[in-house]
């Protein structure tokens, strides 16, 4: 019969790792959602040309791997003195790569908005904060929801890239089992799973929530 | 009292309003009419100020609209505008809807808000729709929740740009009913409008568009019986 050394310690480590991962994702999305909100509104309002700088900054953290801008940034940081732990360095960079997309997302659903209904939330007297508050803002969600649930789960997995600054994650800590024990095909397997049971929930969450206002159209 | 004097009005190197001049007055019904792009919409967007204007002064009330010093969130709440598509705000129930400015802009309580809400519902026909989402409501009945939520402000203007030519032709008849109701209670309302029957039948003066200027305006009965200028006979006799 199947037959594995991996003990229950062993899964408490991968758990453990798990919880790295969970850790540096919320600190990025958290991070990356709220500056691609700022960054998003600044590109809806302003002209490219006003923007230009913005853009260009966010295409090279959209364009270099994300591998490199770690590594690069950690020299950075180091040469500049200001002895950040890995963990800081990986959750500062994974976020300015998440809000480099998540900036996309947050432009594209508010000019999906149509002019008209802003149009007609002016004319009702309210400000361009009230209108972005009250009407924009609730209807670029449901447009911006899927994309970033989908950004979410895709800086999940691209969060294993920080092993390499040395942070044992969910990945990292699977190699490590999988070196000790020699047992890759079934380790892998249950590292897999863990990352399933992380991301399930939040794909659910953005498919409920889509439900419920699909319901209302 | 809305005063536009000699306004002009460029999209680019696109002259859309040459030189347009009319004065309308408290209670009176003015019907715009025109073919498509001769700039009857852009003239209700600007006395509003949702668009700015090349030169020429738009008075409301002897408030210059366009002057730096205007603060037109302020002079918004006594002009309603209701549009041709797209006015309704899907995230939001009808009540909602109405309730959202009369709150947010004039800092009424939930329940005054509602109580006025209702009432202007009801007014148009949507008494029974309060808890439904815009989504679920015809065309017509999505015209008519805008001009409540319009007239949730209490203004003492109303523009409607062609707010019936989105709309399925058995849908036009209710709309047109409700502006009607509220013309003969008095309200002051510029149309733009393809609705002949509704310009002839509802209104105090009819205004022709064409070019970017006003070529005609008068009394429905001279307008439709004696048009003077040339281009004004020509169009009507392409619609009749």
């Amino acid at each position: 019969m199947f037959d594995t050394a991996l003990t229950l310690s062993d899964l408490m480590f991968l758990v453990k790792g798990a919880g790295m991962t969970l850790a540096v994702t919320f600190f990025a999305v958290t991070g990356g959602t709220l500056l691609g909100l700022l960054f998003g509104v600044i590109r809806a309002n302003v002209s490219v040309w006003a923007a230009l700088p913005l853009i260009f900054v966010l295409d090279v953290f959209r364009s270099v791997p994300l591998l490199i801008q770690l590594v690069l940034a950690n020299a950075f940081q180091a040469i500049a003195g200001l002895n950040m732990p890995p963990f800081a360095t990986s959750c500062i960079v994974l976020a300015l790569y998440t809000s480099a997309y998540c900036t996309e997302i947050v432009r594209g659903a508010i000019d999906a908005v149509p002019t008209v209904t802003r149009r007609a939330a002016r004319s009702l007297g309210l400000s361009w904060g009230q209108d972005m508050t009250y009407v924009v803002f609730p209807m670029a969600l449901r447009v911006a929801l899927p994309s970033w649930i989908g950004l979410t789960l895709g800086v999940m997995k691209d969060s294993a890239l920080v092993l390499w600054l040395g942070l044992i994650e969910l990945l990292r800590a699977g190699q490590i089992l999988v070196t000790r024990l020699q047992e890759p095909m079934f380790i892998l397997i249950v590292v897999g799973a863990i990352y399933f049971l992380m991301s399930f929930p939040i794909a659910r969450l953005g498919g409920q929530l889509e439900k419920r206002w699909r319901e209302n159209d | 009292m809305i005063e536009i004097r000699d306004v002009h009005k460029s999209f680019g190197s696109l002259e859309v309003l040459k030189g347009v001049n009319l004065s309308v007055e408290k209670g009176e019904v003015v019907s715009v009419i025109g073919g498509s792009g001769s700039g009857k919409s852009t003239l209700l967007t600007c006395i509003n100020g949702l668009e700015p204007i090349n030169s020429g002064t738009i008075l409301v009330d002897g408030v210059e609209v366009h002057a730096k010093t205007t603060d037109l969130n302020k002079l918004r709440r006594k002009i309603g505008i209701v549009f041709q598509q797209f006015n309704a705000f899907p995230h939001l129930t009808v009540l909602e809807n109405v309730t959202l400015a009369p709150r947010k802009v004039l800092g009424m309580t939930k329940a005054e808000a509602e109580e006025i809400a209702v009432k202007q519902l009801t007014h148009v026909g949507l008494a029974d729709k309060l808890s439904v989402y815009p989504g679920r409501l015809s065309g017509g009945q999505q015209q008519r929740m805008a001009i409540a939520r319009a007239l949730a402000m209490s203004p003492a203007y109303v523009l409607f740009d062609e707010v019936t030519s989105a709309l399925d032709p058995q849908l036009v008849g209710e709309v047109l009913d409700t502006l009607k109701l509220l013309a003969n209670e008095g309200m002051t309302m510029i149309c733009v409008t393809h609705e002949m029957s509704f310009a002839r039948d509802v209104s105090d003066r009819v205004a022709f568009f064409h070019q970017g200027v006003l070529a005609e305006i008068a009394p429905p009965d001279e307008f439709f019986t004696a048009p003077q200028h040339p281009q004004t006979r020509e169009f009507l006799s392409n619609i009749r």
